[in-house]
């Protein structure tokens, strides 16, 4: 099989791939290949119809599918080449790439690839509920695809578990739909969406939100026809005695995101337990020389502007990268206390500005936020409040840091 | 009168602490810019949601479009919006931005497309 050579090869053509190629090939780097297993580009976008997209990274405020064709429409005013219903079956470390599709198996050789596959949604298997293997059952965006692509309605009597954003749209949608959604039952204490969709989504439906609730049965033997609800203390387990039955034909999870990275993993990436995404560098550069990542891919992101804004940042270094085929040192490791999940990058050079994006990991209200370098403070900033669901970010200017050595990220009351 | 509301206008989603009388803003804490204050007032005199939906479409390389309101409408005329969408079929090729349906209901607010779907040949 002929190799076919290619400057920087994208795999993925959602919202972060498409930004990086655009970029990219504004950057002046011709040879380009986006490479998409869906049968259109655009992503999880293509069924995103709610609006709300874009107020960031275009002032104004999108759908989804919109959002997406800004970009696919510079893929194609730039001459980007891309390649759909085309899925990558394997990327190495020496940065070869093995796709397959109608036409058969493909090999290429990359001098840079760029990780932009996105997330998985967690599953009832991952979540361990007892009981019967009924129909009825979907993941939040499986059931957002059946009915915003193909015109397919998932149920009647709903329940959802799980309070994330996919979860919460959701709601609204089937809500609209004409099905009647009951509740929705999360395990934390706090929701894990944003606000305002607790707001538009389930206040404006007088939908009830339950927290500190469990789904710990599930009944029904061809189609779902129940689900037993328990409260869950601290510990997530459930309170013996609080179980309540309710009637349903459909449970809708809405439980977590995971990067996907199979085919990272066999490129030898290695994974930052917190994130489930790669280690990478301010330059979004992996622990393998030459490959690159972005957007959910590398860290679940609440809003889809910062995915395209990443992927830009990204695009920056790889054109950095093709043409002198290496990039700076990044010897300083940000760690974080624990009070922050995780920061993207875990590693920078102390020679240019940064930005660190970050999230706590739990809700808080009027802290300091720090950044400690041989135990001095070298930025500091209030926060009024800082939630899981939103993601932070801080600019730090290169004249901050004084030393190589690693900095630390405190979040003091 | 002491209300609390959580600002739907952007992802920070202030949570708004509002004094009112008369149905009138005396005094509003917790907003991040002025639209926070604009929201806050228009919930009170007649809260306002753009909604999104699909409409079907003949002969398209995908079975439906998706649509959306150009400009909010009354929170309770939001069912009344869907019906008068479910109703509407078009046919492809169909562009983003096309206008689907021009004031609809009367509410000064037009439903347009936010998809492209092409023809199926």
């Amino acid at each position: 099989m002929a190799v076919i050579n290619k400057d920087v090869i994208i795999v993925g053509g959602g919202a972060g791939g498409l930004a990086a190629a655009v970029e990219l090939r504004k950057q002046g780097i011709e040879d380009i290949l986006i490479i998409e297993r869906e049968k259109e580009l655009g992503g999880i976008l293509r069924q995103c119809i709610h609006d709300g997209f874009g107020l960031t990274r275009f002032k104004e405020t999108l759908s989804g599918p919109e959002y997406a064709q800004r970009f696919i429409d510079e893929v194609d005013k730039l001459g980007i080449d891309y390649l759909t219903d085309t899925t990558v079956l394997e990327i190495t470390s020496d940065k070869r790439i093995t796709s397959v599709s109608k036409d058969g198996l493909n090999e290429y050789q990359a001098k840079a690839i760029v990780l932009t596959m996105g997330c998985r949604e967690r599953t009832r298997g991952a979540l361990s509920i007892p009981g019967s293997r009924p129909t009825g059952i979907y993941t939040a965006g499986v059931a957002q695809m059946y009915v915003n692509l193909k015109n397919t309605m998932v149920g009647r009597d709903v329940m959802i578990l799980g309070s994330g954003d996919i979860g919460l749209i959701m709601a609204r949608r089937l809500t609209l739909e004409g099905a009647n959604v009951h509740a929705v039952f999360a395990r934390g204490d706090t929701p894990r969406g944003l606000p305002r969709n607790v707001e538009q989504c389930l206040n404006d439906y007088n939908i009830p939100l339950y927290l500190s609730h469990n789904v710990t049965q599930i009944h029904g033997k061809n189609r779902l026809e129940g689900i037993t609800i328990s409260e869950v203390g601290k510990d997530n387990a459930p309170i013996p005695g609080t179980e309540k039955y309710y009637p349903c034909d459909t449970l809708i999870l809405s439980v977590g995101l995971i990067p996907e990275n199979e085919l990272s993993l066999k490129a030898g990436v290695t994974l930052d337990n917190r994130t489930k995404g790669a280690y990478v560098d301010e330059n979004y550069q992996t622990n393998v020389e030459g490959i690159f990542a972005a957007g959910n891919v590398l860290h679940v992101h609440d809003l889809v502007d910062f995915v395209s804004i990443e992927a830009e940042k990204l695009a920056d270094a790889v054109v950095e990268y093709v043409k002198n085929n290496s990039l700076p040192e990044c010897p300083i490791v940000v760690e974080t206390d624990k009070m922050i999940n995780y920061t993207i990058p875990q590693k920078i050079s102390g020679n240019r500005d940064v930005s660190l994006s970050f999230r706590v990991k739990k809700n808080v209200k009027n802290v300091t936020l720090q950044v400690l370098q041989d135990g001095e403070t070298i930025y500091k900033k209030k926060l009024k409040k800082a939630i899981t669901s939103e993601m932070e970010q801080i600019r730090l200017k290169k004249d901050l840091f004084k030393s190589r050595s690693n900095i630390k990220v405190v979040i003091t009351v | 009168m002491i209300r609390e509301f959580t600002c739907i206008i952007c992802p920070n989603g202030c949570d708004l602490v509002a004094t009112i009388e008369d149905n009138k803003i005396i005094s509003i804490e917790g907003t991040l810019c002025d639209k926070g204050n604009k929201y806050a007032e228009q919930e009170i005199i007649d809260p306002q949601r753009t909604i999104s939906s699909l409409v079907v479409v003949n002969n398209g390389e995908i079975p439906l479009a998706s649509v959306r309101l150009s400009k909010p409408i009354s929170k309770d005329r939001i069912f009344d919006v869907m019906n008068e969408i479910k109703k509407i079929k078009l046919d492809a090729p169909v562009t983003i931005g096309t206008v689907v349906k021009e004031n609809i209901l009367g509410l000064d607010s037009d439903l347009i497309a936010t998809k492209n779907v092409k023809e199926r040949l």
